[in-house]
């Protein structure tokens, strides 16, 4: 459902400030949105002075800065640096994407950093992927077949291999998902650009057999039809997929299997 | 951990921390003209009855609907219309899965508000010389 205003508890309210070393010159001020889940509190925004000359030159870089040098307690999850993990995945200057791909100098003026949009927070920038992960799973991404099995592997020629590309560089990050406003009203049901990109992956596998029976578990006006190409999927997507194409494509399948 | 964490997690910030994107923007806009032609189309049928109901109840509505207030109303009806219907050929364009690359998604948009106003104004300046007011 469509709820604007967020929950009592979720209620953001002005944290604490953090001034950076007097001798510094080329300081950016850091919002970061913090949540513990121990001391009973709403969230907060907490502002950090950077010292961008002892720093690198990514958001992750300067959130890595701020836990060893100022603030042990910041939380977030990071793990690759390369854009490739996934895991960094949050909302930097309105919009969702990767940490550690994202340079702080396309960033004009002060930082601010959520995690990931409409999302029950584990703590401060960690958001439960939960429900993300269980949606994954539900749209069966293996390769499923009904013939026997060749002696040696699957064959495919290039042209329909050729097909998976702008599909299978999908890292799971969640930055589309979390962008969809359809998906922040309809999450529980809609399975958001994520999945459905997913889902297509496997949809036009010439090697895959499941075909009609994974259309079958899409035909859905939730789970499927909830996409109205708002388009904050492919233009939040760091790996520069394009969701709503995919999605798409899923729609046109529906129809053409029908005629 | 309490009994029950996610029950007690808050729900991250949303649609007030999202950058307001033009393309965003049209998606709501079209919501909102849709929503709008409901109320566009009351209109008509009044037009519509009162005209089949005789001269006397016809001339009310002319009164309203020939007032200032009456045209500021049938103006935003025209480009709620006009929205709408070029909002819809957009989809229609997305729907046979063209028109995804991102600088055209961007250019799609914007020609949609700017033909949206052109249109409108087009529509007007037309019925203004029928009636012969210009």
């Amino acid at each position: 459902m469509v709820e604007l205003a967020l929950p009592k508890n979720s209620r953001v309210k002005k944290g604490k400030t953090h001034p950076g070393p007097k001798d510094a010159k080329n300081v950016r001020k850091f919002h970061v949105y913090r949540w513990n889940p121990d001391d009973g509190e709403n969230p907060s925004i907490d502002t950090y002075d950077v010292d961008l000359d002892s720093c690198g030159p990514m958001v992750l870089d300067a959130l890595i800065k701020i836990k060893n040098e100022i603030d042990a307690t910041l939380t977030f999850r990071r793990s690759c640096r390369e854009g490739i993990c996934g895991s960094c995945a949050m909302n930097i200057d309105g919009t969702n994407t990767l940490a550690c791909t994202k340079g702080i100098d396309e960033v004009k003026g002060d930082v601010k950093i959520y995690p990931l949009p409409h999302m029950p927070v584990v703590k401060d920038l960690v958001p439960d992927l939960t429900n993300f992960y269980a949606q994954h799973a539900s749209i069966e991404p293996w390769l499923q077949t009904k013939t026997v099995e060749p002696e040696k592997e699957w064959k495919q020629s290039p042209e329909d291999r050729e097909k998976l590309d702008g599909l299978y560089e999908c890292i799971l990050c969640a930055c589309c998902s979390t962008s969809c406003p359809s998906y922040w009203w309809n999450g529980d049901r809609y399975l958001g650009p994520a999945v459905l990109l997913q889902a297509y992956r496997w949809l036009i596998d010439s090697r895959d057999e499941a075909t009609g029976e994974r259309l079958d578990n899409l035909e859905d006006p939730f789970r499927l039809y909830r996409c109205h190409t708002i388009m904050n999927c492919a233009k939040a997507c760091p790996k520069g997929l394009n969701p709503a194409k995919a999605i798409a494509e899923i729609k046109k399948m529906m129809v053409e299997r029908r005629v | 951990m309490a009994d029950s964490p996610s029950a007690s997690r808050p729900l991250s910030p949303h649609l007030g921390i999202y950058r307001k994107m033009l393309t965003m923007m049209m998606s709501i806009v079209h919501r909102i003209t849709g929503a709008a032609l409901y109320f566009g189309t009351l209109l008509l049928a009044w037009w519509l009855i009162a005209a089949a109901s005789g001269a006397e109840v016809y001339e009310v509505f002319s009164a309203h609907a020939g007032s200032w207030y009456g045209r500021i109303v049938l103006f935003g009806y025209t480009w709620a219309l006009i929205h709408h219907m070029l909002g819809g050929l957009r989809h229609l364009v997305w729907d046979m899965g063209k028109g995804f690359n991102l600088r055209l998604v961007e250019w799609m948009a914007r020609a949609t508000v700017a033909g949206s106003v052109i249109l409108t104004l087009v529509v007007w300046v037309i019925a203004y010389q029928m009636m012969g007011a210009l």
